[in-house]
């Protein structure tokens, strides 16, 4: 697995909490990587910031994708980052109401953004201000549905002749 | 002590259809002539994507050998295939591009949906998968497995070279056909 580099983990929590303060929600291990979760208002300028700060340097997103939380009444996005130049991988988390599902578009920041995106916007209905082209990628595109949110229904609403038990349902 | 080994001097290429024979001439009607030229030198385009291509390539191959049966000429354009194979998952987005291979296919054309998930979905019961191929091109022949033998396989295309040689040549000027074209929204 991923080797825990405690020094780093802390410095990007100091650094980012001694500039955005009360934006950064918390910050926890998670599955061997650094977990940060950031309020939606402020998470442009703190992936900014992650990219842009000498010390930090996290040039790379490896990835980004959507959540559901149907608990909570929230949809979220996370953000995988790498800094090539420290060997050092985080991970950013941040949510929003159901009822709004915009989050700012990272792809100014890494175009590679642009896809993910896409796919967070397919499969969640998550959408994004200032993204280049928002429309389904995976998907066909009359679809109307979000079929990674957890009320989705898991099986196919067109079939006919598919017995329940034979899906273990 | 070795065996001997015997020739077939004259193999069986294909059974004589019912006609009148006399010396030097043999006469049947035009519909069993082309019936049986049709539906032994069938060609095949394979729309393998996944489990059940690989089934496919063994029946192709040397120890199944669907060359024994007139097609081992497989054809990778639709303008010059008469039988689609359809073997494995369709994906609902591939669903389009199939029935545009179907609609490029020349008539006469036959179709055979090799697999649970060609025949309806199979285990893929989800939003993706296209829950049978049926829904976008008429099937003349299912096989059912999950991915079927070769020797299934081969079953399907005995079923659809009887098929192929019986039709009557009206057939594709039929209302019947005309109408079920109409189903599926093609001319």
């Amino acid at each position: 697995m991923y080797q825990i580099n405690s020094e780093r983990n802390q410095l990007v929590v100091t650094k980012l909490t001694n500039q955005f303060t009360e934006a950064i929600e918390s910050n926890e291990i998670m599955a061997d990587m650094l977990c940060i979760s950031i309020k939606k208002e402020a998470i442009l300028q703190a992936l900014l910031f992650l990219r842009d700060d000498n010390e930090l340097q996290f040039n790379f997103l490896t990835t980004l994708c959507g959540m559901h939380y149907p608990e909570q009444q929230q949809l979220g996005l996370v953000y995988h980052l790498h800094s090539f130049r420290n060997n050092h991988r985080i991970r950013i988390k941040t949510t929003t109401d159901i009822n709004d599902p915009t989050f700012p578009s990272s792809t100014a920041l890494w175009p590679a953004a642009n896809w993910m995106e896409r796919e967070a916007f397919d499969f969640f209905g998550i959408l994004f201000s200032d993204h280049p082209n928002l429309k389904r990628i995976l998907n066909v595109e009359e679809m109307k549905d979000f079929p990674l949110r957890k009320d989705f229904p898991l099986e196919d609403q067109t079939r006919e002749d598919k017995d329940d038990r034979m899906f273990g349902r | 002590m070795s065996e001997n080994i015997t020739h077939r001097t004259a193999p069986a290429v294909a059974e004589t259809p019912e006609g009148i024979s006399g010396q030097g001439f043999f006469a049947t009607s035009i519909e069993k002539a082309v019936g049986l030229a049709r539906k032994n030198s069938l060609w095949p385009l394979p729309f393998a994507t996944s489990c059940c291509g690989i089934e496919f390539m063994a029946t192709m191959a040397s120890h199944y050998d669907l060359a024994r049966f007139g097609s081992e000429r497989l054809s990778f354009s639709p303008r010059q295939s008469d039988l689609l194979m359809v073997m494995g998952t369709v994906a609902k987005k591939m669903g389009p591009v199939l029935r545009e291979i179907y609609i490029q296919m020349a008539e006469p054309k036959w179709v055979i949906a090799v697999g649970a998930c060609a025949a309806s979905g199979g285990i893929f019961d989800t939003y993706s998968v296209l829950q049978g191929i049926d829904r976008v091109i008429p099937v003349d022949v299912y096989v059912p497995g999950c991915p079927p033998r070769p020797e299934q396989i081969i079953d399907g295309i005995l079923k659809i070279q009887e098929l192929v040689g019986n039709e009557p040549l009206r057939r594709r000027h039929s209302k019947e056909y005309e109408e079920l074209m109409k189903q599926y929204n093609m001319e």
